[in-house]
């Protein structure tokens, strides 16, 4: 699994979520892993602008993403690219959000890929298609199933 | 964080070729088999099957005893459990950042009906 999807669905409309996602604003409102606060998000909302994020958790250590806007389709779809700064994890990954209207609201789909980019790059190479993902759900599932976690 | 990323290129590295997935997922079966039976089902030659082995081992993903003249090989599920913490990490990272999104966005949306209304 060098990806991860998420599908969420938010009573709200797509241009508030679209917002809250893209300005600085609304990234301090929810961006990181816990209650930690934003110290710093800044935003270029065109293709090709850039976007910068720091955040500081609550076990006091302060963590910072950055990247380009590649996609930018209000309020329908974002694509950045995505990079930690400080080498946290080398490599740089995708991050892509698609808010979709339904009846109650959003439903947002949510994809961070190309993670560990250099060695889907060469499983690729290998001629390997998805078979890891296969396998590292298999592992994951019976590492649960014994309590390994 | 250096060290950590290069046991998680080993272990993503070991995990980039079929036939040692074909092995790890025969040793996820059974508990420990002995290497001649390892290489039976593949159409490569004992000195191939060592070598992919060897990497398996060097990921620390399999164990290698020997029990009088038979060698038997061992899962050593370590590793994985490292990979899959790396991307955990992220899962956590993105599901509590969405579910305060969420709430957010609905507080947003809220207050715009409270004012349209």
């Amino acid at each position: 699994m060098t990806s991860l999807t998420i599908v969420r669905r938010i009573r709200a409309r797509p241009s508030l979520v679209f917002d809250a996602i893209t300005t600085p604003e609304g990234i301090t409102r929810w961006w990181g892993p816990d209650d930690g606060p934003v110290l710093l998000a800044e935003t270029d909302l065109r293709v090709g602008g850039r976007y910068r994020v720091r955040f500081r958790m609550l076990d006091g250590t302060e963590h910072e993403s950055s990247g380009e806007y590649l996609e930018v389709v209000r309020p329908e779809r974002l694509a950045m690219s995505w990079r930690w700064a400080g080498g946290e994890d080398p490599g740089q990954s995708l991050v892509e959000i698609d808010l979709r209207a339904i009846a109650e609201g959003t439903e947002l789909t949510f994809t961070h890929s190309r993670l560990h980019d250099e060695e889907t790059r060469r499983s690729h190479e290998a001629g390997w298609n998805g078979a890891l993902d296969k396998l590292e759900r298999h592992f994951l599932a019976s590492l649960e199933h014994g309590g390994a976690k | 964080m250096e060290n950590y990323h290069k046991e998680l290129d080993r272990t993503f590295g070991a995990l980039s070729d079929p036939t040692r997935r074909a092995i790890l997922t025969r040793l996820e079966r059974e508990d420990r088999v002995s290497v001649s039976e390892l290489a039976r089902p593949f159409a490569i030659k004992l000195p191939a099957v060592m070598k992919h082995l060897a990497v398996l081992q060097e990921a620390g993903l399999v164990m290698r005893s020997k029990v009088g003249r038979t060698v038997t090989v061992q899962l050593s599920p370590e590793p994985i459990r490292e990979a899959m913490d790396w991307l955990r990490r992220y899962e956590r990272f993105w599901s509590a950042s969405l579910d305060r999104l969420a709430a957010y966005a609905e507080g947003k949306e809220a207050e715009m009906e409270e004012k349209g209304g």
